[in-house]
């Protein structure tokens, strides 16, 4: 037991220090200073010169936006074009059906938002052909989206007086070819090693030892697998995610993929302190993102390690922990640790089945999708955390009674109301959604709908209603992780997550955009002794006590309701 | 808005070759390198295949070792964990009929002896592995049952643990029952 909350720590250790040289190294690639991916050059100038493509022309935030949009939209089309007809395309050698209309409304939007709630099981709702031109494609181009979009924020940052955010299209292709890729194809090598199948051939079927005739689903995963963890997407290619045997065969991979979750996200934070030359600003955020992560991480591995009390009662010792749900290969601590690593990152894999852990690990899981700026998806955890140092920024102004300020630039009324409205937004979602649910479950039980409200849930009491908050909560942190005994394939869920999915992407990744545009623009401001220093430990800590009030304040009445109560009842 | 959509439509096409294509034949191509082929490890007995090395296998008879509950009857076309919560009294209920139901299989066991994953079920319903300690909770039963010494069972099982530096140690059922067929 104990040495395996020492592999949780080596794992996490090892992150950081891979993290580290990475950040430098995605800084050098946006910045554009040579480097040791420089011969992939080649590759790019095609891309540019075939698309059309002028790598140096500058965009303002709203050219920004306006291309990331486009190429966003035309992405949802194709995608739900191809789930609905993909039993009548190739590689489909399982023979799997063709996708429902509203099934498919959910599952392109839920990848096109860098999402991964999956209403289907990977081995039977998909074929080789979506897994690769659908669901891997989107696990890279919106992974590149998002961090093609926090350069623009690096940009605005960086630059006194400025329009000029820099070119989607170069940040958005070079995210790809010098980070996304390699990296995938370093994990993947990994996971094929140890036993993932690459292979395109179909289900195998074998007589088992005892004589029993079972299929064996199988396909090429590993490479999609490895894009997932690195891209913080977290769609699986089986079912159950990396909780599969296949899709993550031992203690090693379970390490390897642990650390995909996290590596970009960090190192973006510290790309963040070389590309502005603020190595302080970035170990500042590094250190309050750091602080709740590890807190959670401990609590969740505390519990999981303990196990469950009614287990306890029936007299059962659980010296490996709380197992419900859990592989042996991997143990409570392991599971513990990703569990928290993929609801900070808004990644959503998972390597063991959240619905069944402990009260405490659940709510603590749900919370880090509540905050969602612990590191975070890649490219939008730090557009979501720019969000809270803006009121952090607002807040402290009015402390002190001045005007606020953010890297020489004042913050004013219309920055504030667009970094307030969006903060908001997500409470509403989540909250509103929940309740509606909830309505419906104890009011309307037999509704005429294929699947009646009264069968969604899969477990009764506080639990059933943590399954409804922990969906939303997912979908509006593009998590897609889920408390997976809801019953969700039906046109209500599909339909109002797809919603909640689209909202909790795109706005917040407009208003930061917008903000950093319209501060950009404003008369530079040169640092005084009186400037209040955003790269100060002490702002650090004002940013920190702001991401509590707010989470505390919006979620902490829904929370009680579901883990907490449950809680109460076990203890 | 005609330009953008322009660059989008062929920035997509390459993307889709890169990504879709050519990403996951490169993988497939170094897969063919790795043991098992890329197909996934099989193990045999006698030259025919009996199962996967990594997939997990429903055994019932007192014969064999058992691995875990599953919420899928080890179905590996349909992996699934059961997705019970921890306050759940229906799973409650069927942990306690499982563990009722150990207790008649291997008498001479105590409750207290029963390690907690032989009772819960596992997150992917395919786990290939048990603990050590639930293997060991198990040999009194299979010795009996096939007239071995218990000694010599449990030697065999201390065989079959795999440790590794950090990890659990985990025993695989398959490989466990294949040597134990072969064990004289």
């Amino acid at each position: 037991m104990n040495s395996e909350i020492l592999g949780t720590i080596i794992i996490f250790g090892a992150t950081i220090l891979l993290a580290w040289p990475l950040g430098k190294y995605i800084s050098a690639v946006y910045a554009g200073n040579k480097n040791i991916s420089d011969f992939m050059k080649p590759v790019e100038k095609f891309f540019f010169r075939f698309c059309g493509i002028n790598s140096a022309e500058s965009m303002n935030w709203k050219q920004f936006l306006k291309a990331m949009l486009t190429i966003n939209m035309l992405w949802l089309v194709y995608a739900m074009l191809l789930l609905i007809f993909q039993d009548k395309l190739p590689l489909n050698p399982d023979g799997n059906p063709g996708q429902t209309p509203d099934l498919a409304f959910n599952t392109a939007i839920s990848f096109l938002v860098n999402c991964n709630l999956q209403h289907y099981s990977g081995e039977s709702g998909l074929t080789y052909f979506t897994q690769l031109f659908v669901i891997t494609f989107l696990q890279f181009v919106s992974a590149a989206t998002g961090m093609a979009m926090l350069v623009a924020l690096f940009n605005g940052i960086k630059e006194k007086t400025t329009n000029n955010l820099g070119n989607f299209w170069n940040y958005f292709v070079k995210s790809i070819t010098r980070i996304l890729l390699p990296l995938s194809i370093l994990v993947a090598v990994i996971l094929a090693f140890n036993g993932t199948p690459t292979t395109y051939d179909g289900k195998d079927t074998i007589i088992t030892l005892q004589g029993d005739t079972v299929q064996v689903s199988r396909g090429p995963a590993a490479g999609m697998i490895a894009i997932k963890q690195l891209g913080t997407n977290g769609g699986g290619w089986f079912g159950v995610n990396s909780a599969h045997p296949l899709e993550n065969p031992n203690y090693i991979t379970n390490a390897v993929e642990t650390i995909s979750i996290l590596i970009i996200p960090i190192a973006l934070v510290f790309a963040l302190g070389y590309y502005l030359k603020r190595i302080k600003l970035s170990n500042v955020i590094f250190a309050v993102m750091t602080f709740l992560f590890v807190i959670f991480c401990a609590i969740n591995i505390y519990y999981e390690t303990k196990g469950n009390p009614a287990i306890d009662q029936l007299g059962i010792a659980q010296t490996t922990g709380s197992m419900e749900g859990k592989e042996v290969r991997l143990g409570a601590a392991a599971t513990a640790l990703w569990s928290v690593a993929t609801t900070s990152t808004s990644n959503g894999s998972v390597n063991g089945m959240h619905d069944s852990l402990t009260p405490i690990s659940g709510g603590v899981v749900i919370l880090d999708m509540m905050i969602n700026a612990l590191y975070g998806g890649v490219g939008v955890g730090l557009l979501n955390y720019f969000i809270f140092i803006i009121i952090a920024v607002f807040i402290s102004g009015l402390m002190v009674g001045r005007t606020p300020e953010f890297m020489g630039h004042k913050v004013e009324a219309r920055e504030v109301k667009i970094a307030a409205l969006v903060t908001l937004l997500s409470a509403f979602l989540i909250k509103g959604f929940t309740a509606f649910a909830a309505y419906l479950v104890a009011h309307h039980p037999e509704m005429g709908r294929a699947v009646k409200p009264g069968a969604w849930l899969n477990n009764p009491s506080y639990h059933g209603f943590s399954e409804m908050l922990y969906e939303y909560t997912s979908a509006n942190a593009n998590n897609g992780s889920g408390f997976e005994g809801l019953g969700d394939n039906n046109i209500f869920w599909n339909v109002t997550t797809g919603i909640a999915l689209l909202l909790g992407r795109f706005l917040p990744i407009i208003a930061p955009i917008a903000i950093i545009g319209l501060l950009a623009k404003k008369k530079y401001i040169p640092e005084s002794p009186g400037t209040l220093r955003t790269d100060s430990y002490t702002f650090g800590a004002m940013t920190l006590a702001v991401i509590i009030i707010v989470t505390a304040l919006s979620y902490l009445p829904a929370l009680a309701l579901g883990p907490l109560a449950e809680y109460f009842s076990l203890y | 808005m005609k330009k953008s959509l322009l660059i989008s439509l062929k920035l997509t096409l390459l993307m889709i070759i890169l990504c879709a294509v050519i990403y996951p034949l490169l993988i497939a191509g170094i897969g063919k390198a790795t043991p098992g082929g890329g197909k996934g490890r099989t193990v045999s007995v006698n030259g025919k295949v009996v199962g996967y090395e990594n997939v997990g296998q429903k055994f019932t008879e007192d014969k064999y070792f058992w691995g875990r509950p599953s919420a899928v009857e080890y179905n590996a076309a349909g992996s699934g964990g059961t997705n019970k919560g921890p306050s759940n009294p229906d799973y409650l209920q069927i942990v306690q009929d499982r563990i009722d139901s150990f207790l008649v299989h291997n008498p001479g066991v105590r409750k207290e002896e029963i390690p907690a994953d032989l009772v819960t079920a596992s997150g992917s319903g395919l786990d290939p592995d048990i603990t050590p300690a639930s293997a060991y909770v198990q040999v009194k039963r299979v010795a009996a049952i096939r007239k071995l010494a218990e000694d010599k069972v449990r030697t065999l099982v201390d065989q079959q643990i795999s440790k590794t530096i950090l990890g659990p140690s985990v025993v695989n059922v398959l490989k466990l029952n294949i040597a134990l067929d072969n064990l004289k």
